[in-house]
Order: C-alpha cells, then sequence, then structure tokens
C-alpha cells in the first residue's frame, strides 16, 4: 500500500483539501474527487489536449500531473473560467463561429485559446493555428474555431489600441 | 440482425457469407491483440488495471494471419477453425460485359491499388454505464453509440430479457463517425455485470484501449482493368478487390457492398464487374467509418480517371466531363443494385455543373495550368487534384418520429437518430417548428434514448436528416389532421378552411379566427369536460415510421491546389474546394461543419493517419503519439460551396451529407501531387501519401 | 492508462533529492516536467519504488549571465526559456529551437533538465545544447561534475548520469560578435518530435566560415554532431554550392534510424535539405525560415 498525501489546492478560487494516492492524475482528481467533468480525458498521453486546465495561470495537460502535485497552488477549470466570465466571450464566439460539434474537445480549446491569447495579445494568423494545434478536434476541422480566437484577438488588439481595459484577465 | 441484407439483394448478387460470431470475451482463441479475454470490476480504474496486471494468462502463440495475402495463402492457418477458409464473404456484381470488352482488343490499363487500414477516432472514447433494478428486473444503459435501439436488442437478447426491460440512452456522444455505429462486447458485457452484481457498472475505454480494440476501417486492395476508347470514353471496368476485415465482421459486408455500389460513381460507364473478397486476419475488427467503403472505390475511380488521362494526353478534367452523366439523363438508372436491394438510380443532380464549379473556384482551368507550367519553370512543383463522386445516403430501411403536443402548446419529438455532434435536436427541431408554425425554441427533442420511442435504427450512413426528419414531418402531417378536426369542432368551421399559423390554427383569411395548439392540446385531454369531436380519441401524440424508398444520391467535386515542398517532400495545399450537393439543406451552417470536418478526417486519412502492424499482428500505432490525427495547423484554406438540387424521394427534398466530406480527399490530393511531378511521370498507387515517395520523384527530375 | 501505484516524496531542497538519490539510486525515478516520464506511466511502461519530484526545488529554476557562460537551472520550463530576454540576447539558437518543442500548454511544464536528461534522440534540446558544446552539470551527494555535452549523450534515450544524480545546470556559451544561428526541423505535425531537426552556428570573420557547429536531431540514437559539415565549411567563403557539398557530407556521415515515421533514407535526405537551409540562414545568404 503506498502512502497517502494530504494535498491543500485553490480550485477555482476555492480551498479544496483531500487525501489522495500519489499516483492520481490531476485529471480525475478534478473530475471524479471534486466532481468538475468540465476536465475532459481523450487520450491520457499529453496530445489531444482535452484535459488542459490552468496551473498557476499557464495552460498545462491535468493529464500528467499528479494530484499530489498542485499541493499548495492554484488549479484553474473550465468550470472556474466560465463562472467568473473570464472566457465568456470566447464560448460566444465558439457559439458564433460553429466552432464545435460535439462539443468535447471544447473546455480544452476554451483554455488552450484563452492562454495563447494572455501569452500573445496580438498574435498572427500562424501564431494562432499553430497555438490552437495544442489541441485536437475531430468534428470541425478547426474552421470555426480558427475564426472564433481570430475574432477574439482582432478584438483584443482593438481593445488595447483604444486603451480600453482588456477583459480577459488571468485568475 | 441490423447486418443482414434484404432478400431483394441477396436475390440480385451473386454472394457467399459465412460471417462469423464475435464472442463477447474470448476463450479458446484469441484472435487480435486487443481483444478482451478477461473482465475485472473495482472499485476505481486504477484498482483494476493493477488487478488485471496480476491475471496470469496461458497462451500458445499460434502463427500470426497479419496480411491478406497471409490469409489467403493455401496453407494459412485459419482465424476462424469452423470456417471452411479464411474469406468470410464473395460478392459479384455484374453490368453489362465487361470481361468481353476487355478481351476485345480495345485499349485498356491495369493496376493495383491499396487503400490503408485507418480510423475514425472521435475525441471522447467509448464508455458504457449500466444500472440493474432487481425490483423489476430491468436494466437502463447508458453507452456512446450511435445505435440505441440495436444495443437494446442485443443486449436483451444475450441477456434473455423482454426488449421492454432494457431501456439504452446515448446522451451527449463526443464524436462517432461510425465507430459507434455498433453494437460492441463491452454494450452486452457491462449491463450483463451490473445484473449479476447488483450494482451499477462503468466502463470508460481509455486511449489504448480505443486504438486496440475500437474497430479500425478501409483497408482493401483493387486489381482494377480498365477500357477506354481514343475518345476518352471510359468503356468497361473490372475490379476484383480483397478486404482485410480484421478478425470479425462486425457490420457485415457494408462497407464493400458500398465500395461496388460507388465505383462507378458520376459517370456513364457500360460495363462493370465487380468482384470483393472479404478475409478475415488476426488484426482489429474492421467496420464502418465515415464514407463506409466509399473513400475506398472513390480512391480507385478517380485515380484511373487520371492516369487514362494520361495515358491519352488529355487533361484529367476534360476526361471526366467526356465521361460524367448529363443533367439531362437524371434521374440515372446504373444497372446494378444498391445495398438495400433496390436497383441503384442517381434520383437528381448535375454533376458536370459541380466539377465546373470547384475549378472555377481555384481560378478557372486555363489558369491554373498557366500557373503550374511556370511553377515548373521556376523548379517549383504545382498540381491540380480533382475528385468527383456520388453517396447513397439516407439509407433505410426506417426511421420513426413521436410527435405530441403537450397541453402547454409545446411540441416534443422524438426519434430514433443518435447524435454526436452533427446538430440532430437543431434540425429535427427546426422541421418541427416548421411543421407547427412554431420557433424552434417551442419544439423539445428527445434523441439517442429508447424509452423515448419504441422502435429505431440509429445514426449511421448519413441517414438521419433525411429518416427523422421525414418521419417527424410524417407523423406530424397525420397529428395534424386531429389537431385541425378538434380545431374545426372547437372553432366551428370545415377542416379545409383552415391553416397553422404562428402557434395557432386559423380560419384561411380570418386571423381573427383562431385558437391556439396549447388550447386544442387541453381539448384534446383524455378525461372528464374534454372538447374532442365525438368519437375521437384522447391525446395529441402520433408515432410514424419512415420508410424511404432507397437512398437518396449526394454527390459532390472535390479540387485541390497542391505544392510539394521540395525539402520535405509534403504537399502543401493551397487551397481545398468542395462543391457538395446534398440537396435542400436544413441548416446551411450546421451543412458546413458536416463537411469541413469530414475534409479534414480525409486530409488526416491522407497525408497523416495510418494504422500499422507488424507481421506477427502486433499493433505498432497504440498510441496518439504514432497515430496522427490532423490539427488546425494541417488544415488549408478551405471553401465549401453548396448545390442544392431536392431529392424528388422525400417531401423535404434533402439527401444526407454526414460522411462526403470524408470520402474525396486522399484520392484529390492524391491526384495533385501526381500532377505536380507529372515530368517525373510519379503516380500513387496507394493510401497514405508518403513524403519520401514524393521526394524520390523530385530526385529523378532533378536528376 | 493509469500509473502503477509508487511512493512520492517532494523535496524542496537539492541536498533532499540528492540523499533520496543517494539512498534509492535506480529504485527512484525523479519527475521534472513530466511530459514524456507520465504518459509511460499511464501506459505502465515503467515502475519504480519512489517518485522524487524536483518541481518545488526553486534553486534549480532561473536562467542568468555568468561571464561568458549562459546558465540556465535544470528545473526551467521551456516556456521560460522561450520567453527569456536573456536566452534570445545570448543563446538565439535556444531561442528558435524551443519553439518547436511540442505546444505552450506542454512547454509550460516541460523542463530542459528534464528533456536533456530524457535524451530522446528526437528531442530538440539535445541537439542545440551539442551544437552550442554546452556543459552539463551532474551533481550527486558526494559532489558535482561537469560533463560536456559530447560525452553527456551515450545513445537511444541513454545519458552519462549516474543513479544518484541529477543534472543540475546547463551552461552555454553565451553568443560572440560574428556568430549566427539558425533551427528548422521538419516534423510530421506542428509540435511533433522532428523526424530531423538541425540546428547550426556559424561564425563569419572577414568574409569566411571561421567557425562552425551543426547539430542534429532524429539522425541516430542520440543528437549528433555534423562534423563532417563543419570541416567542410570551416575557413571557406559561404556560398549555395558550399552548403549544398555540406549537405551531402553531413548526410552522408550519418546512420539514421527507420521508424514508423520516417525511413532512414527520407531522414538522410532531410537532414541534407536542413543542413543546407539552416546554414544559408545562417551564413545570411537566405532570408528567413519557411516552417513545414
Amino acid at each position: 500500500m503506498t502512502e497517502l498525501h494530504k494535498i491543500r489546492v485553490e480550485v477555482n478560487g476555492a480551498l479544496v483539501e483531500r487525501t489522495v494516492e500519489p499516483r492520481r492524475l490531476l485529471s480525475d482528481f478534478l473530475r471524479e474527487d471534486l466532481g468538475l467533468t468540465g476536465t475532459h480525458v481523450g487520450c491520457e498521453q499529453g496530445i489531444c489536449g482535452a484535459c488542459t486546465i490552468l496551473l498557476n495561470g499557464r495552460a498545462a495537460r491535468s493529464c500528467l500531473i499528479f494530484a499530489v502535485q498542485v499541493d499548495g497552488a492554484k488549479v484553474m477549470t473550465i468550470e472556474g473560467l466560465s463562472n467568473s466570465g473570464a472566457v465568456r466571450h470566447l464560448q460566444d464566439l465558439f457559439s458564433k463561429h460553429r466552432a464545435l460539434q460535439c462539443g468535447y474537445c471544447t473546455p480544452g480549446m476554451i483554455v488552450v485559446a484563452y492562454d495563447l491569447l494572455q501569452h500573445l495579445p496580438s498574435p498572427t494568423a500562424q501564431e494562432i493555428r499553430d497555438g490552437m494545434s495544442a489541441a485536437l478536434c475531430r468534428c470541425t476541422g478547426y474552421v470555426g474555431i480558427i475564426e472564433a480566437v481570430t475574432e477574439a484577438a482582432r478584438e483584443r488588439v482593438a481593445a488595447v489600441d483604444c486603451a480600453t481595459p482588456v477583459h480577459m484577465t488571468s485568475d | 440482425m441490423q447486418n443482414r441484407p434484404p432478400k431483394s439483394w441477396r436475390d440480385a448478387v451473386e454472394h457467399e457469407i459465412n460471417i462469423p460470431d464475435q464472442p463477447i470475451l474470448a476463450t479458446d482463441k484469441v484472435r487480435y491483440v486487443g481483444e478482451a479475454l478477461a473482465v475485472i470490476v473495482a472499485e476505481s480504474r486504477y484498482l483494476a488495471e493493477d488487478a488485471a496486471e496480476l491475471i496470469e494468462v496461458d497462451l500458445e502463440p499460434l502463427p500470426a494471419v497479419a496480411t491478406v495475402d497471409m490469409a489467403l495463402a493455401t496453407d494459412a492457418p485459419k482465424v476462424h477453425d469452423d470456417l471452411k477458409s479464411n474469406v468470410v464473404a464473395r460478392l459479384r456484381i455484374r453490368k453489362g460485359d465487361a470481361a468481353g470488352i476487355l478481351a476485345s482488343g480495345v485499349r485498356s490499363i491495369r493496376h493495383r491499388f491499396t487503400n490503408h487500414r485507418y480510423l475514425a477516432m472521435p475525441i471522447e472514447c467509448r464508455g458504457v454505464v449500466s444500472q440493474y433494478d432487481s425490483r423489476s428486473d430491468s436494466l437502463t444503459i447508458w453507452s456512446s453509440t450511435q445505435v440505441v435501439h440495436w444495443v437494446r436488442r442485443e443486449v436483451a437478447v444475450r441477456l434473455g430479457l423482454p426488449e421492454s426491460r432494457v431501456r439504452c440512452i446515448a446522451p451527449d456522444v463526443g464524436g462517432g463517425f461510425g465507430v459507434k455505429g455498433h453494437v460492441y462486447p463491452e454494450d452486452v458485457l457491462i449491463p450483463y455485470l451490473a445484473r449479476r452484481l447488483g450494482r451499477p457498472v462503468k466502463w470508460i475505454e481509455d486511449r489504448h484501449e480505443h486504438l486496440l480494440n475500437s474497430t479500425h476501417a478501409r483497408d482493401d486492395r483493387h486489381d482494377v482493368e480498365v477500357a477506354f476508347d481514343d475518345k476518352g470514353r471510359i468503356l468497361a471496368i473490372r475490379d476484383n478487390f480483397v478486404k482485410d476485415s480484421g478478425a470479425y465482421t462486425p457490420v457485415g459486408i457494408g462497407a464493400p457492398s458500398n465500395t461496388i455500389a460507388h465505383l462507378l460513381g458520376p459517370y456513364d460507364i457500360p460495363h462493370l464487374e465487380a468482384a470483393a473478397t472479404v478475409v478475415v486476419t488476426n488484426k482489429t475488427p474492421n467496420a464502418p467509418y465515415r464514407g463506409s467503403g466509399r473513400p475506398e472505390g472513390v480512391f480507385v475511380m478517380e485515380r484511373l480517371m487520371d492516369l487514362v488521362a494520361r495515358e491519352l494526353g488529355m487533361d484529367p478534367v476534360e476526361l471526366r466531363l467526356r465521361n460524367m452523366i448529363p443533367p439531362e439523363r437524371m434521374p440515372y438508372s446504373v444497372g446494378i443494385p444498391y445495398r438495400d436491394g433496390v436497383p441503384v438510380v442517381y434520383d437528381s443532380g448535375d454533376f458536370p455543373a459541380a466539377l465546373h464549379e470547384a475549378i472555377n473556384a481555384l481560378g478557372g482551368l486555363e489558369a491554373i495550368r498557366a500557373e503550374q507550367r511556370a511553377a515548373w519553370a521556376e523548379g517549383r512543383f504545382l498540381g491540380l487534384g480533382v475528385a468527383s463522386f456520388v453517396e447513397g445516403t439516407g439509407a433505410g430501411p426506417f426511421e420513426g418520429a413521436t410527435v405530441r403536443i403537450d397541453p402547454s402548446g409545446e411540441i416534443f419529438v422524438a426519434t430514433g437518430a443518435c447524435a454526436q455532434g452533427q446538430g440532430h435536436e437543431t434540425i429535427f427541431a427546426q422541421v418541427a417548428a416548421d411543421e407547427w408554425g412554431v420557433t424552434p425554441d417551442q419544439v423539445t427533442v428527445s434523441i439517442a434514448d429508447t424509452g423515448s420511442i419504441a422502435l429505431g435504427y440509429g445514426t449511421i450512413a448519413s441517414r438521419s436528416a433525411v429518416n427523422s426528419s421525414s418521419a417527424i414531418r410524417k407523423a406530424s402531417a397525420v397529428l395534424r389532421q386531429k389537431v385541425f378536426a378538434i380545431a374545426g369542432h372547437l372553432l366551428e368551421c370545415a377542416i379545409e378552411d383552415l391553416e397553422l399559423r404562428d402557434g395557432r390554427v386559423s380560419v384561411k383569411g380570418v386571423p381573427t379566427m383562431s385558437i391556439s395548439l396549447a388550447e386544442i392540446a387541453q381539448a384534446a385531454r383524455p378525461g372528464w369536460d374534454h372538447r374532442r369531436p365525438p368519437g375521437m380519441s384522447g391525446g395529441l401524440e402520433v408515432t410514424e415510421y419512415f420508410e424511404p424508398p432507397t437512398v437518396t444520391w449526394a454527390y459532390a467535386t472535390h479540387a485541390a491546389l497542391v505544392e510539394i515542398d521540395r525539402i520535405t517532400g509534403a504537399p502543401i495545399i493551397r487551397k481545398y474546394v468542395v462543391v457538395h450537393d446534398s440537396g435542400v439543406l436544413i441548416n446551411p451552417k450546421l451543412a458546413d461543419g458536416q463537411v469541413l470536418g469530414g475534409v479534414c478526417q480525409g486530409i488526416g486519412g491522407g497525408l497523416l493517419e495510418e494504422v500499422i502492424y507488424d507481421q506477427d499482428g502486433q499493433l505498432l500505432t497504440g498510441s496518439l503519439m504514432d497515430y496522427l490525427v490532423p490539427t488546425a495547423s494541417d488544415m488549408p484554406p478551405i471553401e465549401v460551396i453548396h448545390r442544392e438540387t431536392p431529392s424528388p424521394l422525400n417531401e423535404l427534398g434533402v439527401k444526407g451529407l454526414g460522411e462526403g466530406g470524408a470520402i474525396a480527399p486522399p484520392v484529390a490530393i492524391a491526384n495533385a501531387v501526381c500532377d505536380a511531378l507529372r515530368p517525373a511521370g510519379y503516380e500513387i498507387f496507394a493510401t497514405p501519401i508518403r513524403r519520401s515517395e514524393i521526394l524520390k520523384a523530385i530526385d529523378k527530375i532533378l536528376g | 492508462m493509469k500509473p502503477a501505484p509508487f511512493n512520492y516524496r517532494a523535496p524542496d531542497k537539492l541536498t533532499e533529492a540528492l540523499d533520496l538519490l543517494a539512498t534509492y539510486g535506480s529504485d527512484a525515478k525523479v519527475l521534472a516536467g513530466g511530459q514524456s516520464l507520465v504518459p509511460a506511466m499511464n501506459f505502465r511502461l515503467n515502475r519504480f519504488a519512489l517518485l522524487i519530484d524536483i518541481n518545488r526545488i526553486r534553486e534549480l529554476e532561473y536562467i542568468r549571465i555568468d561571464g561568458q557562460v549562459l546558465r540556465i537551472g535544470a528545473l526551467t520550463r521551456h516556456r521560460d526559456i522561450e520567453m527569456s530576454p536573456l536566452v534570445r540576447e545570448h543563446a538565439p539558437l535556444v531561442a528558435e529551437a524551443v519553439r518547436h518543442v511540442a505546444h505552450l500548454p506542454i512547454r509550460t511544464r516541460g523542463t530542459i533538465g528534464g528533456s536533456l536528461s530524457h535524451a530522446d534522440p528526437a528531442a530538440e534540446s539535445p541537439a542545440i545544447v551539442l551544437a552550442l558544446d554546452g556543459t552539463l552539470v551532474l551533481q550527486s551527494r558526494t559532489g558535482a561534475r561537469s560533463v560536456r555535452a559530447t560525452e553527456f549523450f551515450q545513445g537511444m534515450f541513454s545519458t552519462a548520469l549516474q543513479p544518484n544524480e541529477l543534472l543540475v545546470e546547463i551552461q552555454l556559451p553565451v553568443a560572440q560578435p560574428g556568430q549566427r544561428f539558425a533551427f528548422e526541423e521538419v516534423s510530421r505535425r506542428r509540435g511533433d518530435f522532428a523526424i530531423v531537426g538541425v540546428g547550426a552556428m556559424v561564425n563569419l570573420q572577414h568574409g569566411r566560415i571561421s567557425q562552425a557547429r551543426f547539430a542534429a536531431c532524429g539522425v541516430g540514437t542520440g543528437p549528433v554532431r555534423l562534423r563532417a559539415a563543419e570541416q567542410l565549411l570551416e575557413q571557406q567563403v559561404p556560398t549555395a554550392a558550399l552548403f549544398a557539398r555540406a549537405a551531402a557530407a553531413a548526410a552522408a556521415a550519418v546512420d539514421p534510424q527507420t521508424d514508423i515515421h520516417a525511413d532512414a533514407e527520407y531522414r538522410r535526405r532531410l537532414l541534407a535539405g536542413l543542413v543546407e537551409r539552416v546554414g544559408m540562414r545562417a551564413a545570411g545568404l537566405s532570408e528567413g525560415a519557411k516552417r513545414d
């Protein structure tokens, strides 16, 4: 029997305390222990991106991190980003551009897009394409996804040019 | 069985079919790597995997049958000991006298073409959850399936329960594309365990299991001869192909019979002989995936078009136009039977117009050829690839719909379709809204639940927009008679004088004389103080089944402008155009999504995705590091142009469109690559398209 | 795809980690970014008694200039290297190459030390450190030793690291006037491991190449220095024809593997193309990079 570890982690702004086995993947911890099933699991090898979350403000694959590792850290899932309104506009743009069909990749896609726009405030078309390649979609052919993120980036640049506050802020 | 072709097909097609049963768990023989031979139930997946490591299996290695050639060898080990050989099906269809034409001394060429094995790969893997209720001896199954009614039937039969005690629901399935379109062993095993253990049991497939165990697709090899005359008229085609079915054939001869039925495409070709040999091997079972047999046949036909054009020194576009069925000959009888046993008749469309439109969207043939010559002069390699095809869609045998008007006046619709992101709820709400003069948000749609409608077929074969929509329309028409009868009774006027408008039934020309659907529904309620006409039964609910006469024929031309990267050999798609006609579009935005998603999968299949086995039948592509799904960076600029020629086969005029996008990209790109490398005489006979081979062709040109 | 059980320690001091390594040796596994290790664990391809998570050892996460040496702590994330002005200024080859490492959410976690210790023959970082003739500092409880990159990589997933040692620092010579750099790779898809990648440093003095350093990934059991190309280039006036010859020499000298993504011949062919392209760019004979 392996030793259990007690962890305290801030998830979506709230402190949670749980006891976990070291091997428990963060993706399973979020979904099963905390019931945050917005984080999806598609490959458990870091390729598909469906499980992407923000760890201390940066996008990361929750299937490649053990829950025990995030003791003391801040985790933001799609639920937290949604509820805080941080990705509301991106979600609207995804809807507008039909950037989802089955929706399974969408939480990861939104997190990847959010992180990309944080990282590169005015990305080029190529940077958007490369950046969004961090997650797989099997339904849409990515056309709507690229359109949605492109529009979000364009609006951001326009907003910054007008010296108005940018709405998408990190946690 | 859902699989079994109808008698009319069996009478019309030479065939021999010996489909082996697939066990729920392997017993005395394991036939492919990944086949389940034991099941562990634990309180977590972690523990179950720990336990799985403790199982000791006493396996005696048997010689592997890893390829069709190994399977067909005279001394081949048998994959299924109770069968005579590794051939599980043979089909042959003839039209005219292809053999006679080919032997008559006309010009002909012969080639071997190979379609490699690739697969659907939805981002959500499969999963089954089941709960048993001992009080009623009934099972509820939540399965990520495209065919809830088929799952219900299979579970009921295997577990010896009446179908009414089994309910299957497929809520919010994360992509399907065919791989979830049949019953898997787990669909039966998990409910069995839930009943046996008296506790809910959940199985969520992981990606490794998915790659090993969810069905693969494509994978056939064609030996083809084509006869033609000097004017470029294709006279006859003879195609003998072998399909590697893997260890079992869960969906029978569906894919190979599609390959045959779609081989001739949009062309008027008088003579055909096509024969399929379906072979079992020690590989994961092969079953339909988006296109199901069509991409394979279209690859063969559309490569042949370019090869014949090359023989004649003719532009491939011109050769296609010379052979295409002109619009004035529609509906066009092909002279072979479809899988439903009905003779193939292309119902409507204008094939040459789609081809012209695609070429024009790339700038027109003359401009493309001029640009190509200029590129060659600069040492660059630019090519045009075209692929035209037809697609039988909206296959029967039926789909049903229950339409109900609730006392609130809201419309409730249930149908047997199962969505995996196509937008079924949206389009069925649209169809029902149109039928009832309400807005789509006043319609509640229930799909993928055997508890909602007694019989259903499910979502496969680009069939739901055609069949479920038509069933909704049919049920609505029947229900409308009752609604009008009650309205006429309440408004004291003749039914012929009534019309539906804005959720109300009103007297034609007198909009003030009207009554809402809610009022009619309340009047129709069974019980005291109802206000139905005398003798009419209570309630406003009708279930009707739509049984299409046969398939509707969608068609398309895909065209790609491709430039080759001289250092990597990578084909860079500069622009990709799809001109697609799937009849009347219920929702153009959703239609775009279906086509674009299909094209992306087709590009993946042509350039990136490949299931690879070694000679011992070991899977070498068991992870997403090795099986490469296209990303956003792999998508070229795409233009989708819809034509909307109504189908005469259903009142809505719709044809199916779920699969079409995925059918042509491999061959459109292959044709473009070969066109770009014409100076080297490079021709592609197998997918996927390999950069290494392209580089060799470039070396040949550059010396 | 769930890992087998293991015990777990996450020391926040280097000395504690080295103590654990000294005690457990090859029964322990070091977890850095985990972007290669955890997938393998999820597939149950490896198992060990103890996982030593070094992610809390903040003293291993730094980028600083020390005279003529750029020092990068082994736990520095690829994403931080990518965004570091110091790296961009003093090790432009690293800055260019690191953008090819997988995707942003992988670079968030993945570390340079982890990548070098893992020594995947297709990975970018080993080739870059080799091209720059970097030095790696390996530390155990008994002390530290410096190993040149040329000695560190010892074949497929194999390095000079002993079971009780941890890679703690990467030392790279800072870029000198006249030195020009370029990196390019070909992968099946954006973000995949390279089929072949080539990094180059070309030092131009008075119109001649005074020094050339070329290294590649994907063409051997580890990163490969392309000495044949270097020898051909040094002391020559850079021309397109010269780089074509160097490319051919480089391709002739390697012995690439064949796998499901590419056969040896194709890798050799790619190597030649990339050596030429990268060399031309580094020498200022062509503009920009055309990415696959």
